[in-house]
């Protein structure tokens, strides 16, 4: 009983290390983040004093606008400034929409996440198991479809893709709705609560705004889907391939294990483990917004947000989204890090 | 008594850019309940030789004899699920290195006990009291820890005990030893043997081992064929292992050092086109 208590109060204790290092990383990473956003809001060449004040101000109201934002300070202690106003939330205002950074994120970030982990799903789910069966059938007939159609998935412009979708299964066939999220009919219906369109329909009761808002989904994240399926499968293939050619496949044949078994359980269970990184960075690379998608398919969400601050030099938007974005990376990479401890006992289990 | 398993005129051939390269070229031999030594260099083809009786040719590889026959089934027609009924439960082989041919995402137990499953009907606490008591039997002395541990929290010796204890623990009646203690430190090595070459013995099975240590073989085998470049040059029993009469044996026997004679230059293994014709 002795032996078994310290040995729980060692296991804590080391939980709680490793918690303990985690958080230091992760708050380390995200300082560097707002470091760099914050440097790169003072180089670029956009007066954050002309957005506030206009460009026919006297030199009075621009010396007051600019002692106001603090620009007459140290850098150092603008930097300072910059965290506390970040940790808080406040990430200030948007010269273009008026509105402050933090409201607009939480409108467009939501459309983004939605179409993205659509996307994410799709290529998960169809793109590991066409790996798998890719590297099985090397070089046969399958294997060799799926790499030119991930070749295509790869080299094709996604515009072109999505424009050729829209022309044929929305304006020929009328299989999907067009752009947007929702049709404005149903757009009222709705009271927005996560603006996740698909859980705020479905949460409300509301299933035929729903069929709608599925309707409006399928054409883009199924475009995304493609593109994360090229990328998730072609690494499947080769992970599988490789775990495939070791010793311990060759241990399951002579067990007499069956081939099913070995392929679904054996080997992809060795090849989860670097999966997991492709998954979530293919993930993040979605969350970012996808711009182009986005812009064809007039789906109002981070990627298009972004493009039109920048193009209006709306800084703070810019910096507020930027750090949106860099957060999803920490976080997806946190997450598959994680995962990678759990499934790959030789990490799990390091003392 | 009829041989458990008979060889005729087995062939391997793998295609390469320059034509099909044989590397195992013509043998033959049979084997009773017994413990057969196969030995040669690297490149002989004693590997090829013993993953061709699996069944396990490794691809673009591909196997050819004129007779297959282990106890009445004539493997070279076997289908892959005759194969599949064959190995593990009546056909096994303890492989080389631990480290690698053990899953590395699976416990041992799970390893264990996945053998009975597709062999044996046995409920889950039976499959893991067989186990159990298999782990025993190959000297592991906490047979519980071992039972829970990854491979890569066993030390190399302690791997292969568990490796032969999961390919023995059907009971099968031929097994394969593909240089089973080559990866081990030498301390381990006697030690994993003995308990290998007790093992075989009470259960009564036959054994081909592999190994390129001709002594070591000779020692613990009833029976030698030596192997050079993919063909058998030498058949003889393991006591008469001084009365080598091909030079390559000669050859094999002399390049361990005694300590009792100082040979200056030291012998070179001398090759014979001629051997590998």
């Amino acid at each position: 009983m002795d032996a078994k208590d310290e040995g729980r109060h060692s296991a804590l204790l080391s939980f709680l290390n490793r918690a303990g290092r985690l958080v230091v990383t992760v708050a380390l990473t995200f300082l560097g983040l707002l470091l760099a956003t914050f440097l790169i809001g003072r180089v670029v060449p956009i007066d954050p004093v002309l957005a506030v004040v206009g460009d026919r101000a006297t030199q009075s109201t621009y010396d007051q606008a600019y002692k106001a934002l603090g620009l007459d300070k140290s850098l150092a202690e603008q930097f300072w400034i910059y965290l506390q106003k970040v940790v808080t939330g406040d990430f200030g205002t948007s010269f273009m929409t008026k509105r402050p950074i933090l409201e607009d994120i939480a409108r467009t970030f939501p459309a983004t996440l939605e179409l993205a982990t659509a996307g994410i799903l799709i290529g998960t789910i169809l793109g590991i198991p066409v790996g798998v069966w890719a590297a099985v059938r090397q070089g046969k007939l399958f294997d060799q479809i799926v790499r030119v159609l991930g070749l295509v998935g790869y080299s094709a412009p996604i515009f072109w893709l999505a424009l050729v979708g829209l022309l044929l299964f929305y304006a020929k066939l009328g299989w999907v709705s067009g752009p947007g999220r929702i049709d404005i009919s149903n757009e009222y219906v709705i009271t927005r609560q996560t603006g996740i369109m698909l859980l705020d329909t479905a949460l409300q009761g509301e299933w035929d705004a729903f069929r709608n808002a599925v309707s409006h989904l399928v054409l883009p994240a199924s475009l995304l889907g493609y593109f994360s399926l090229a990328y998730i499968s072609r690494m499947t293939r080769s992970f599988m391939l490789n775990e495939l050619s070791q010793e311990y496949i060759t241990t399951a044949r002579v067990k007499g294990v069956p081939e099913w078994r070995i392929i679904w359980v054996h080997a992809l269970r060795n090849a989860a483990v670097p999966l997991v990184t492709v998954v979530a960075l293919s993930y993040a690379t979605l969350l970012e917004g996808s711009v182009l998608t986005e812009t064809v398919f007039a789906w109002p969400g981070l990627g298009l947000y972004l493009t039109n601050s920048l193009q209006s030099a709306d800084m703070n938007a810019v910096l507020g989204a930027t750090i949106v974005v860099g957060a999803v990376f920490i976080g997806l990479n946190l997450l598959s890090d994680l995962l990678y401890g759990l499934l790959d006992p030789r990490i799990r289990r390091r003392t | 008594m009829a041989p458990l398993l008979t060889v005729e005129d087995l062939r391997v051939t793998f295609p390469t850019r320059r034509g099909p390269s044989e590397v195992v070229r013509g043998v033959s031999f049979t084997l009773g309940r017994e413990r057969l030594g196969i030995v040669g260099e690297s490149g002989s083809g004693k590997s090829q030789t013993g993953r061709a009786i699996l069944g396990l040719t490794p691809r673009p590889g591909v196997m050819t004899a004129k007779l297959l026959d282990f106890d009445g089934i004539d493997l070279r027609s076997a289908t892959p699920a005759q194969w599949r009924k064959l190995r593990g439960a009546r056909l096994s082989m303890v492989m080389q290195d631990p480290k690698f041919s053990l899953n590395p995402t699976m416990t041992i137990g799970q390893q264990l006990t996945e053998m009975l499953r597709f062999h044996a009907r046995m409920s889950a606490a039976e499959k893991q009291r067989a186990a159990l008591a298999m782990l025993e039997a190959v000297q592991i002395r906490d047979p519980d820890r071992v039972f829970r541990a990854y491979p890569h929290e066993l030390s190399g010796g302690m791997g292969q005990r568990a490796m032969i204890a999961m390919m023995l623990v059907t009971e099968p009646d031929l097994l394969i030893a593909d240089e089973p203690t080559s990866a081990l430190d030498v301390t381990v090595q006697v030690e994993v043997l003995r308990i290998l070459d007790r093992l075989v013995r009470d259960r009564g099975m036959g054994l081909i081992f592999i190994s390129h240590d001709l002594r070591l073989v000779g020692s613990f085998c009833d029976r030698v064929l030596v192997m050079y470049a993919g063909r058998v040059v030498e058949e003889l029993k393991a006591s008469d292992l001084d009365k080598a009469s091909h030079p390559y044996t000669r050859g094999l026997m002399n390049c361990l050092p005694q300590i009792d004679r100082d040979v200056r230059p030291l012998p070179v293994l001398q090759r014979d086109e001629a051997w590998a014709r």
